[in-house]
């Protein structure tokens, strides 16, 4: 017999009601659920059938998805702090990718520990299963911040996104709004020095553990799509384009490199966890956008670049897809996905204070999604009836 | 003095600061609640200005309260609340011109506050001077009580100060070499209604057994 599950069998008498540890049924629970599929079934008599695959099994397929985007942001983290510093030419791949490891994996351990801290306790409060839900919004949001942000507003953002955004909410699966993206917007606008800007905060400027490279200067330097932003829209250098699609630019950890997310988005389309539908229009509504306003003369920026650079396709790939926020309804996919392209590249274009636009548009139309579903809902329904009351 | 002090009206008064508290529990004069929070002292003196003119009104319509023709009610409400509201615009602006400053027009619409106008309708027009002077000064406190604390809050985490002195040490901050930064967020209207949820919450859940 497979011993972790023996483990897990000899653990649990100590966890059930009564038991010495009880205090830690829901945490065991969480991590033997995670480990092996539980095996209840409908109950007999009733008609339900449950796909083999569990929220537990989409959520870690969802987190593997995320692991190339995860893995080039830390090469890129090292990356950008030797190019930063001028040592690009004595800096070896390897030396650059433990750099952005290091600079990462304490976003992510704190990401973790708070969010998971808060959902182990509340599971164990209210007496409820543990809810997976934090396994994917715990990996997404080390990959949406800057790499310099501070570690405690970033426990902050957590506890407030999981308390706020989902807990109150009933928890997974119940949350209106993506948790993930409620914490980058509440870093955004609590704490707008250490979240955006032309400053220091998206290159690491220090060294750690002796890896890396110390700035002698603060050295600033902006995103591209913030360096437009301050230039007018003067439009991008082909070789800025190009190094947006590799995702060698200075940005957020994992929303550089379009190349990474599309390995990602692949297996999502693959396993059929994300819809193709959401996804395809998000970058229709972005391009057509992009495309008009620049035809009408408002910006230098070509609809293609608009695509690749800052968050728009990490937006498009892993959060407008979140099925709990997205829209459920077949046709409202595309019209969710559509105007969140659109509202995203406009208030790029059209909006001077805040260069990036994909976290206000996503989080906009999660508002609207239900109300779209319920439209959607309605229109079938009145057509039926009509075709009924015919006969 | 024990009519005066009888069951009835310490209920009166003290009711509506905790268990029917105008903002936690009937969700009234929210408005002002996000409007004027920012900081403490502009709290306080809104909270105050609101608890006068509740109980002076209230007074004042209930010694009225036999001579109001029915219909014209509301009306005449109006006329004394923008009477006395003007009072204490007035006496803002000579005695701390500062704050009736940071307050602007929010002052003036203390006239528009439901608080005033529901306690008017549902208690001062069926009761007594008395009693309707303590309820004014209950309901008053309560819409008080919450402006002090989301003020407290929200200065505190947004600006590191309560009423203006700095409480969060100037050294922590990041601008002089340490790590702390004030949060953008809690001066922002947003946070304040965010907060108003949480004192709901919190009031709700402790009082859970009452209801």
């Amino acid at each position: 017999m497979n011993p972790i599950k023996k483990l897990f069998d000899n653990i649990h008498p100590y966890v059930e009601e009564g038991g010495k540890f009880h205090a830690f049924r829901s945490l065991v629970d969480g991590f033997e659920t995670f480990a092996f599929v539980p095996n209840t079934t409908s109950r007999v008599g009733s008609v339900n059938i449950h796909d083999a695959i569990d929220s537990k099994r989409i959520m870690s397929l969802v987190v593997i998805a995320l692991i190339p985007a995860l893995l080039f942001g830390m090469y890129n983290v090292g990356y950008q702090n030797a190019l930063a510093t001028g040592h690009l030419a004595d800096a070896t791949f390897w030396g650059m990718f433990w750099y952005g490891f290091l600079a990462v994996l304490p976003k992510i351990i704190v990401s973790y520990a708070v969010g998971l801290g808060i959902e182990f306790t509340v599971a164990q409060w209210k007496n409820e299963e543990i809810q997976e839900g934090y396994l994917v919004s715990g990996i997404i949001i080390p990959m949406i911040v800057p790499v310099t942000c501070p570690l405690w507003i970033l426990a902050i953002a957590v506890a407030f996104s999981v308390i706020l955004a989902k807990e109150i909410f009933g928890g997974t699966g119940m949350n209106i709004f993506n948790p993930a993206l409620i914490t980058r917007a509440f870093l955004f606008f609590s704490y707008p020095s250490a979240m955006t800007g032309d400053a220091t905060v998206w290159v690491a400027q220090d060294t750690i553990f002796g890896l890396g490279y110390k700035a002698t200067d603060a050295y600033t330097a902006a995103t591209p799509l913030g360096e437009a932003a301050q230039a007018g829209f003067a439009g991008f250098t082909p070789d800025t384009v190009q190094n947006a699609i590799t995702g060698l630019i200075p940005g957020c950890i994992g929303e550089t490199s379009v190349i990474a997310i599309a390995l990602g988005g692949l297996l999502l389309l693959w396993t059929g966890i994300a819809s193709w539908k959401t996804m395809l229009s998000v970058f229709v509504g972005g391009a057509a956008t992009g495309y008009l306003l620049q035809a009408l003369g408002l910006t230098q920026i070509q609809w293609y670049e608009q695509l690749v650079i800052g968050g728009f396709a990490f937006g498009a790939v892993f959060m407008a897809t979140d099925p709990v926020t997205s829209c459920r309804t077949e046709c409202g996919k595309y019209v969710y996905g559509l105007l969140i392209g659109f509202i995203a590249v406009l208030v790029r274009v059209l909006n001077p204070g805040y260069p990036e636009g994909m976290m206000l548009a996503i989080l906009l139309m999660n508002l609207f999604a239900s109300l779209i579903d319920y439209c959607f809902v309605q229109k079938n329904i009145n057509m039926r009836a009509k075709r009924v009351s015919k006969k | 003095m024990s009519k005066l002090f009888s069951e009835e009206n310490k209920a009166a008064f003290s009711s509506p600061i905790n268990l029917n508290n105008p903002v936690a529990v009937q969700v009234l004069g929210i408005c002002s609640a996000l409007a004027v929070t920012s900081q403490l002292k502009p709290a306080i003196v809104m909270g105050l200005s609101v608890t006068v003119i509740t109980a002076f009104s209230n007074v004042i319509i209930s010694l009225l309260r036999k001579t109001i023709p029915n219909r014209i009610r509301i009306i005449v409400q109006l006329v004394v609340v923008a009477a006395l509201v003007t009072i204490v615009s007035q006496i803002l602006k000579a005695y701390v011109y500062d704050v009736s400053v940071q307050l602007s027009v929010y002052v003036g619409l203390i006239i528009t506050n439901c608080i005033l106008m529901g306690r008017l309708e549902a208690f001062a027009m069926q009761n007594s001077p008395w009693p309707s002077f303590l309820d004014g000064i209950g309901n008053g406190l309560g819409y008080a009580i919450i402006l002090v604390i989301v003020g407290f809050v929200r200065e505190l985490f947004g600006f590191g100060s309560l009423f203006g002195y700095q409480i969060i040490p100037d050294s922590w901050y990041v601008a002089n070499g340490g790590w702390y930064m004030n949060n953008g967020m809690m001066v922002m209207p947003a946070m304040s209604l965010i907060i108003v949820g949480c004192v709901i919450w919190a009031h709700r859940a402790y009082n859970k057994e009452e209801k």
